[in-house]
């Protein structure tokens, strides 16, 4: 473990956390422009943490540890994750545990934490979020690992930085049909994991629908605030996953602060990019009826196993 | 063109006959299954003209614009025609809900390679390796019949089906003489025109083309 290879992991963490928030900003813009809405200024997020961080915490008495702690684990499994995917580069001082299980897993540890919280308080809304997510989370983890799984096949590993930088010594790889069914595998679920506009609605407390802001309803003040930070990480997380698996172009490979600072770069224009394309067209779709959900994720899985199988017997 | 830029063409559009026979089963709408089935054809034909044109062959390319015109515009047209004929209920029913139905098209995708993996150890030419695909579409478009209950669904099986049998033979043969192919489309459209009749006088007769109500003629 290097010092530059710490550093690149602080600096990722660090990055990400700050990056986050504005990015959903961002993205509410984009969605009430072409509502044509004003919308909040994009810096409204970070002042909604803050707010948030200033009140007084309100915890039911009705609660047990579990619902104290699931703010922390969550953020602290995002924060994680964000420190060992190869955002900026492959020489990470977390890349020997990069590995995609690995990240699989620490994501849906965050995930049990929420649903366990969200039954913790007792109430019927937390109860239904989290049976709902649960629901979801059943296949899109699944989905989330084989996706990964057919990029690694062809790269002989599956640590996530050597499958970035194989993907960068091969460019021709990304055009393969085995990564583009991943691809679009992988989009599937960061739009189910994400809670974006097909699976949950973001921007709604509806009863009938919601899936996130139902676990969530008990938390107050600053237990929210690392709650909802956590949510804007892990979309950072999967748009980032997203990206560099993909396109990993931009990315450096040495640990460099010039490197560093054109991969910082690159990757905030591939993030702004798919999150732009992302808030434009969930403007345009409508939400999918929750007991059609499993039948948009089977999809994904079934593209997923495919990837895995044509990048078996076809390369 | 290059070998490796042949046989990433070549993967892409083989592997996307296989995915749009996986979205014909997914999707709900009648209609918008018609389109997949005509882009499966136009695949199809792009299968062909890669071939084609990487081995030099005019008469595959030709072959590859009239498996095109007939399988990407005329036949989906005529399945086309008898969905908007049809007042029933635009939406499919199916004996099997879509993600068991998916999950039993990726076992049959498992059950073609497995079965074929004596051929594909013939010759290691990228067409060979690829032949496997084929022959999940065909077992896909089987289940297709199989599963669903309009007429209208089964003749778009019919069709899959048999565009499994065309992607097996280009890959596995590099094409066929024009005559062959010539007689193979004049018998797929023929059958398609029965298939049609058959709807139409099926519906004239009893109001709808659900195979299921037809059981009760046996008594």
């Amino acid at each position: 473990m290097s010092p530059t290879g710490i550093a690149v992991a602080v600096l990722q963490v660090i990055l990400t956390i700050a990056v986050a928030p504005l990015l959903v900003g961002m993205m509410r813009v984009i969605r009430a422009r072409l509502e044509g809405r004003v919308g909040a200024p994009i810096r409204q997020p970070w002042r909604d943490l803050r707010k948030l961080l200033r009140k007084q915490r309100m915890v039911s008495q009705n609660t047990g540890v579990v619902f104290s702690i699931a703010p922390l684990v969550l953020l602290a499994s995002a924060a994680l994750v964000a420190g060992i995917v190869p955002f900026l580069s492959t020489t990470s001082a977390l890349d020997q545990v990069g590995d995609l299980f690995a990240i699989v897993y620490l994501l849906l540890l965050g995930t049990v934490f929420l649903s366990l919280a969200g039954l913790d308080a007792g109430t019927a809304f937390g109860g239904m979020g989290s049976s709902r997510e649960m629901t979801i989370a059943a296949i899109a983890e699944p989905t989330l690992l084989v996706a990964i799984f057919a990029l690694s096949v062809s790269t002989g590993s599956s640590n996530l930085g050597a499958i970035v930088a194989d993907t960068l010594a091969n460019p021709s790889k990304a055009a393969s049909p085995a990564s583009m069914l991943a691809f679009s595998a992988l989009a599937v679920v960061t739009i189910a994991e994400t809670g974006r506009i097909p699976v949950d609605n973001p921007s709604t407390h509806l009863e009938l629908t919601m899936i996130h802001e139902a676990m969530i309803l008990e938390y107050s003040g600053p237990d929210l605030a690392l709650v909802e930070l956590a949510a804007h990480l892990r979309l950072v997380v999967f748009l980032g996953l997203l990206a560099n698996l993909f396109f990993p172009w931009g990315i450096a490979t040495t640990a460099q602060p010039l490197h560093l600072l054109a991969a910082a770069g690159a990757v905030t224009v591939k993030l702004i990019v798919l999150a732009a394309v992302i808030a434009a067209a969930e403007v345009f779709i409508a939400k999918v009826r929750l007991f059609r959900v499993p039948e948009l994720l089977a999809a994904s899985f079934v593209l997923a196993f495919l990837a895995v199988t044509v990048s078996f017997f076809l390369v | 063109m290059s070998t490796t830029r042949f046989v990433q063409l070549l993967d892409l559009a083989a592997g996307l006959v296989l995915v749009t026979s996986f979205a014909a089963l997914w999707l709900r709408r009648l209609v918008t299954v018609t389109w997949v089935i005509a882009l499966q054809g136009v695949a199809l034909a792009a299968v062909a003209l890669v071939i084609g044109a990487y081995e030099h062959e005019t008469e595959l390319v030709l072959i590859a614009l009239m498996v095109g015109v007939l399988r990407g515009v005329v036949l989906p047209g005529l399945i086309l025609r008898a969905v908007r004929a049809g007042d029933e209920h635009r939406e499919v029913e199916s004996l099997i809900n879509v993600p068991a139905a998916l999950l039993a098209a990726s076992g049959l995708t498992l059950v073609a390679y497995a079965t074929t993996r004596d051929v594909v150890a013939l010759s290691s030419t990228p067409q060979v390796r690829a032949l496997p695909l084929g022959i999940a579409v065909m077992l896909i478009g089987m289940l297709l019949i199989v599963t669903r209950r309009k007429a209208v669904l089964q003749i778009m099986g019919v069709l899959m089906l048999d565009n499994g049998i065309a992607l097996v033979m280009f890959l596995g043969t590099s094409g066929v003489p024009l005559a062959v192919e010539l007689g193979i489309a004049s018998d797929v459209l023929l059958a398609m025109f029965i298939l049609q009749v058959l709807t139409t006088r099926i519906r004239t007769k009893f109001g709808g083309t659900d195979l299921d109500q037809l059981r009760e003629l046996r008594d």
